[in-house]
This record gives structure tokens, C-alpha cells and sequence, in this order.
């Protein structure tokens, strides 16, 4: 088994939202793969130029052909700088997107500090589908933590494509109590949705009017990020769409396809929901060399925001094949309660670290 | 990140054999244990999954999560999970 990675170091999302606020430092998001080969797995950190499914094999950056009975392609996302009319890569500069954790995170955090006592910041938010649903409205959450803690008199504008958005009540119900006031989220039907920014003086039009930033964050459209196209498994949406027994590509068959990338039904893009799926999509993988069915799968996904550092909020999920789909099994899941004591909020934020050290104990050993 | 998988992998392997809904248990709890407040799955009799799982299901046992999870698996795949477990303890 070969494990093709570009980065020497992974560097995770999950929880990056609280180094951007102060509370949590980048290197305790920082993993590596040197357990991984002390498993047997031979780790080779390239790029993959090419996939030729004829004849089955990857090529790498250095030339080399790797030959494969199965793939496993877990592409994540990329961002769309052709989506919003102003935001390129380099506007990243000036308006961090932060949407994948490493310098992008720290830039904002910077920003952040940087920022005067009664300053504004605006963040947008993109149209379903994106990475991480809750993710925008526990980053908001957490800005507002620290604005509240060092720059009291400053707030926070969220400017959303959508009309509605994961965990929703329990976000609003919990800003009202933490951050009254303080943040002031537009929807779609408001205005919420940008048409157009200008990184030069961090600015962002809609079709209501404009917004000045101190400090501003896009998180942009996005899509499957490259390798996806380069192995064919992408569709017309830029997303992949897989068999929900087997994660085999409906478009290329003998490569499986994971996580954030794949059109998955109701299952969203989370990392628990992707380490689910890479658990079922192992055992199918090894079923289908062994020429056996796989069985039809449960896979369950759990996942937290913090709203500040001592209140967890989650949702959860079943979900199962049906009409070709991963679909929610009825009756199950839903959101933390509307009403519940601090103690409960509290132990949602200690699950919560909990999950992310089990989760990154289990992937990098 | 992208595998190709040119063999067969022992850990894949024993998740294999495992019911539907058993492996993705393994995004929270641990198997033995640690400095963790969620409890190891792997230290749990299989009674002690059953009884656990149907009081979530019912809301006879407080929880913050569990019960959502719990409401999604009927008798048959809650006893097939517990078992599972139970079986794949160190003897």
C-alpha cells in the first residue's frame, strides 16, 4: 500500500477556527506520517501528475508510474477564485479565506490582533455546497469570543449567500446570550449575498450596498480540488459523485473517492463524516480484491462547534445507502437541544477536544 | 491525499468483518482507553453495549450525543455491533 501525499505535513482544519481567535496555537494542528510508514505503509510525498486508468497506474511529479489494483483518492476541496469578481489568490492577502488551515490561518489571526478597539470585521460565507457547514458560524462565534475578551467596542458582520445555515438556533440563540449585539448576520434575502469585493480597500459589494472591513474573511465558493479532475472522478459540478456502498467513482471505476470532495447525500463535509466513509471504503476495497459483495454500510457523523471555549453545540447523523445516495436513517440525529444547562454546554466542549484527539491520534498514530 | 492500494492492509482487513455502523463508533471512542472522557469501547462487555445503546435509544440514560446516535440502529444491528467488540477484545 502507497500513500501519495503532497505535504510533509498535514495541517488540520478542525479546531483551527480557535487559533485564529487566540485560544489554540497552529502547532497543535500539525501532524506528520512517519507512523504511518512504521505501519508498513510506504509514504511518498509527490504530486500526482496523472492517472491512466487503462492501464492503472498514477504518475508522480519526479516522473515515477505507480501501478494499482485499487486507488483511494481523497482530493479535499479547492477555493474558487473564479467565483466571486475580485477575489483572486492574491487577494488572499488582504482578505484571507483561512479555509484551509496553515499560513492562510495565522494571517488572520494576525489581522485580528492587529486590528483598533471599535473595528469592523467581515467575513462571508458561501451557497451550500462548502467544507465544514457550522465552520463560518463557529469562526464568527470565536472572533466575536476574542473582540468581546480584547476589542469590546468592535463587531462583526456576516455576510452569508444562504438563508439559512447548520445548527442555526442554536448559534443565534447562544450569540444572543454570549455577544449581544455584536454580530450581525445578513442573510441571502437581506442582501447577504457578494457580488463583487476589492481587496485594496477590503470592501465587499452586494446587491444591498457595500461594506467596509478592518478585517476581512471570504470563504469562497468551492469544489474538488485538483487531483479529482486529474483522475477523472469529477462531474459538470466540480464534485464527485461515488456508489454509497463502495465509494467507487460512478465515473471511473476501480477508483473510490472520500471525504469533503464527494457528492455524499446527507452526509456533510466533516471530518468525522470522512473518516466514516475512509473506514467503509477500507473494508469494501478489501471485499472487492478478495471478489467479494461488500455489505450495505451505517455510517454516523457527530460534529462540534465550539461558540466560545467552555460551550459546544453538535450535530449528528446516521445515514445508509438509499436510491443510490447515503441518506439519513430516519429518526436518528439532529442538533444539541435548544434548552439546556451550562454543564451541558460545557461537556459538549469537552467531547469536542476529546473527538479531535482521538480522531488525529487514530489517522497519524 | 490518494492511496493505491497494490496489497492488503491487516487493520482494513479486520474492519472488514465488522457490522454495519461499527467502525464509525471509532471516531470517538477509543478501543483501550487513555486519558479520554469518552469511554473505551473495547473495555465494555457486550451486554453492557446493548443495555447502553437502548437506554440512549429510549432516553432512559442521560446523554449529550448518544442518544441521537443510538436511534439510528435497531435490536439486530446494536447487537451485532456490541458483539463485534466484544469479541475483538485482547483475551
Amino acid at each position: 500500500m502507497t500513500l501519495v501525499e503532497a505535504n510533509s505535513t498535514y495541517v488540520a482544519c478542525p479546531f483551527s477556527n480557535a487559533v485564529i481567535a487566540g485560544l489554540r496555537e497552529l502547532d497543535q494542528q500539525k501532524f506528520g506520517y512517519d507512523r504511518l510508514r512504521g505501519n508498513g505503509i510506504d509514504v511518498v510525498h509527490r504530486k500526482v501528475t496523472a492517472v491512466d486508468t487503462k492501464s492503472r497506474s498514477v504518475r508522480l511529479d519526479d516522473g515515477k508510474q505507480l501501478a494499482y489494483d485499487r486507488l483511494v483518492v481523497a482530493p479535499g476541496i479547492d477555493l474558487r477564485f473564479d467565483a466571486i469578481p475580485g477575489y483572486t489568490e492574491a487577494s488572499a492577502e488582504a482578505m484571507p479565506h483561512a479555509w484551509k488551515a496553515g499560513e492562510q490561518t495565522l494571517l488572520l489571526r494576525r489581522q485580528l490582533e492587529a486590528m483598533n478597539d471599535g473595528g469592523v470585521v467581515v467575513m462571508s460565507a458561501p451557497a451550500n455546497p462548502f467544507r465544514c457547514p457550522p465552520g463560518p458560524y463557529e469562526r464568527a462565534s470565536l472572533i466575536a469570543h476574542y473582540l468581546k475578551t480584547h476589542k469590546p467596542r468592535s463587531k462583526l458582520i456576516l455576510l452569508d449567500a444562504k438563508d439559512a445555515f447548520s445548527k442555526q438556533k442554536l448559534f443565534e440563540a447562544a450569540w444572543k446570550e454570549l455577544y449581544p449585539g455584536m454580530i450581525e448576520w445578513v442573510s441571502l434575502s437581506f442582501g447577504g449575498q457578494v457580488t463583487r469585493v476589492e481587496p485594496a480597500t477590503r470592501t465587499f459589494i452586494t446587491e444591498f450596498g457595500t461594506h467596509k472591513a478592518d478585517v476581512a474573511n471570504v470563504i469562497p465558493p468551492q469544489r474538488a480540488a485538483a487531483v479529482a479532475a486529474i483522475a477523472g472522478v469529477a462531474d459538470q459540478t466540480g464534485w464527485c459523485p461515488v456508489d454509497p456502498v463502495t465509494f467507487e467513482s460512478r465515473l471511473q471505476p476501480g477508483i473510490h473517492v472520500l471525504g469533503d470532495a464527494i457528492i455524499a447525500g446527507g452526509m456533510p463535509k466533516s471530518a468525522f463524516a470522512a473518516n466514516s466513509q475512509a473506514r467503509v471504503c477500507a473494508a469494501a476495497v478489501v471485499d472487492l480484491l478478495r471478489e467479494r459483495t461488500p455489505a450495505s454500510p451505517k455510517l454516523i457523523n457527530t460534529c462540534y462547534s465550539l461558540v466560545a471555549p467552555d460551550y459546544g453545540i453538535s450535530i449528528a447523523g446516521v445515514y445508509q445507502p438509499a436510491n443510490g445516495l447515503l441518506t439519513d436513517v430516519p429518526g436518528a440525529g439532529g442538533v444539541s437541544p435548544m434548552e439546556a444547562p451550562k454543564s451541558f454546554r460545557a461537556q459538549e466542549a469537552t467531547y469536542a477536544d476529546a473527538w479531535f484527539k482521538t480522531i488525529t491520534r487514530g489517522v497519524f498514530g | 491525499m490518494l492511496g493505491a492500494i497494490t496489497g492488503v492492509i491487516a487493520p482494513a482487513l479486520a474492519m472488514a468483518a465488522s457490522p454495519p455502523g461499527a467502525a464509525s463508533c471509532l471516531g470517538c471512542h477509543t478501543v483501550n482507553g487513555g486519558d479520554n472522557p469518552v469511554p473505551p469501547i473495547g473495555a465494555l462487555e457486550a451486554e453492557q453495549i446493548v443495555s447502553a445503546m437502548q437506554a440512549f435509544r429510549t432516553g432512559a440514560r442521560p446523554a449529550t450525543v448518544m442518544d441521537r446516535v443510538a436511534k439510528g440502529f435497531s435490536d439486530e444491528e446494536i447487537k451485532a455491533i456490541a458483539q463485534w467488540y466484544a469479541s475483538a477484545k485482547p483475551k
